[in-house]
């Protein structure tokens, strides 16, 4: 069974955002919502690196730890994904979140947050696969249909990669070993308890 | 001559084709990985951590929180909310629970010495009734829809399954967001009416040494409020400053603060709202149970002459000597009822 991660090689990211986009029409994001970003570290300086981050669809995701109603499940794929009907707003997730992936629209008064919403993997949700209220809650659902998510799909210059973890991690393992540098899986410690020996 | 002149041609084009074969040569030496490493001078992420305990960089979007990528700390929030904060509330509560029944078990119900007179003396007025009982109300609703976020899952949901505990658990969310106003108004009202009777004085150390009437059967002598009431006072003040500080944080997300001071805020709320309801605990059994003629004080406004002359000596003395009550019969205060 495949185990879908997300790679995001940091020295080939050219801040594009074509990954943001691409998510944005893809799920129909609302505005506000951000459920990829494109992040830049040391801007204009010398070894500036851009990386794109979303849910990394982690291995013991904290964010459905924390839950308190439990409205998370990890897919067979190891997709994490989330219950809009049972979500109550709380916010916790985002505080346990490592990378910051869930989004609340702002729906009340005071800081009133209403149902998360984060990057689905591209997997839809609980609903029936592919159906319209499927899409009109959570957004495309390509795994069903056997494609990988839009984002690592449009990104122009392949730094984003989506698939199942071993091979996506053997391709950045070869274009280290190929080009001669790299700085790394970005947030696969944290999200996966692994690192890609390079 | 024409000799000459096609011999220097060749040569030059020999040359020529030398030098442009070894340009094209030199690139092919230049892709061997031992020249330039471009991500010499980048930023490493685990460098990046034992640095600042998170990675912030540049986004171009108006949400300035996004532009943390990594915070590992979350982790470390996962842990403290799903296990030592269980840990820590169910001690709190299960043991001033137990505690509480281990007293009642162990000295029961503190009866009213001599029995009831019967004859009545008014103690708190409309006011701190109204005030303390709507601050009473909004505390319960508080704690118990604050419980529901920590214990809910694990206690509740599995009686009621996930749709109506989602159901419940929203609506949970909104009460305890709208009865923090009422509540801290309450408390508020609560410090001005009685700050100037909750300071302590020489009285009340004698309170505490005697067992506040609790422990052994000494009657010590208070005013209107005694030492444990004193106490119990500048908790609440105390632990409401806690919770509705940390509160507005968790009510206005990242109005104040970023990820680091939400956790740390969450963190706080809890730890002080799980004491705060431990004490309330202990608060109701004394001002119910625990303490015959106790209650109507704060229920009707009025209280026995005997009740008071047992509990609040001083206070009875001089609302007696204020002539807001008329003065018990001679004697009856000290003979038991027979």
């Amino acid at each position: 069974m495949a185990r879908m991660k997300f790679l995001c090689d940091a020295d080939r990211c050219i801040e594009c955002n074509a990954c943001v986009t691409a998510c944005k029409n893809e799920n129909e994001v609302p505005w506000g919502i951000n459920r990829r970003r494109v992040v830049t570290i040391d801007d204009g300086k010398p070894g500036e690196r851009s990386v794109s981050m979303a849910c990394m669809h982690c291995t013991d995701a904290p964010c459905a730890a924390v839950c308190p109603v439990n409205c998370f499940y990890t897919t067979a794929d190891g997709v994490v994904l989330h219950s809009k009907d049972l979500c109550i707003g709380c916010g916790y997730c985002f505080y346990a979140c490592p990378f910051g992936a869930p989004q609340y629209p702002r729906v009340g008064n005071f800081g009133s947050r209403g149902k998360m919403d984060k990057c689905t993997y591209c997997t839809g949700g609980p609903e029936a696969d592919n159906s319209a209220i499927q899409y009109e809650k959570y957004g495309a659902n390509r795994l069903a249909q056997g494609k990988l998510p839009m984002c690592a799909e449009m990104c122009s210059t392949k730094s984003l990669l989506a698939g199942d973890g071993d091979i996506i991690a053997e391709i950045y393992k070869d274009r280290v070993a190929k080009r001669g540098y790299g700085s790394g899986a970005w947030g696969w410690q944290t999200a996966y308890r692994e690192t890609v020996a390079t | 001559m024409a000799m000459a002149h096609a011999r220097i041609r060749l040569i030059v084009a020999a040359i020529g084709f030398l030098i442009v074969a070894a340009l094209a040569a030199a690139p092919a030496a230049a892709q061997q990985p031992n020249s330039v490493n471009p991500t010499a001078s980048a930023v490493k992420e685990q460098q990046l951590l034992q640095q600042n305990y998170r990675i912030q960089g540049l986004g171009s979007i108006p949400d300035v929180k996004s532009y943390v990528i990594e915070q590992p700390m979350g982790r470390t929030w996962r842990l403290f909310h799903e296990v030592w904060l269980h840990w820590f509330g169910a001690i709190i509560l299960l043991g001033v629970i137990a505690v509480l029944l281990v007293f009642y078990l162990v000295r029961g119900v503190i009866r009213i010495e001599g029995g009831r007179s019967g004859r009545m003396i008014p103690r708190f007025n409309s006011l701190e009734r109204v005030t303390h009982w709507m601050t009473a109300v909004s505390f319960v609703i508080l704690g118990v829809t604050g419980l529901n976020i920590t214990f809910g899952k694990d206690l509740l949901l599995p009686l009621i399954g996930p749709d109506a505990f989602s159901r419940w658990s929203i609506m949970a969310k909104y009460a305890h967001n709208y009865s923090s106003f009422p509540f801290v108004l309450g408390v508020v009202v609560i410090f001005v009416m009685w700050v100037k009777e909750a300071i302590f004085t020489a009285v009340d150390i004698r309170w505490f040494i005697e067992g506040g009437g609790m422990f052994g059967h000494k009657h010590p002598a208070a005013w209107k409020l005694n030492g444990g009431q004193k106490v119990q006072f500048w908790s609440a003040v105390l632990g409401t400053i806690g919770v509705a500080g940390s509160g507005l944080f968790l009510l206005f997300p990242f109005y104040f603060t970023d990820i680091y001071g939400m956790q740390i805020a969450q963190m706080i709320h809890a730890l002080i709202a799980m004491l705060f309801v431990g004490l309330i605990f202990a608060h109701i059994y004394i001002g119910s149970l625990g303490i015959e003629g106790g209650f109507e004080g704060m229920a009707s406004g009025e209280v026995d002459l005997n009740w008071a002359k047992q509990h609040h000596s001083l206070w009875l003395e001089q609302e007696l000597g204020q002539g807001r009550a008329a003065a018990p019969p001679a004697g009856a205060t000290t003979r038991p009822a027979s």
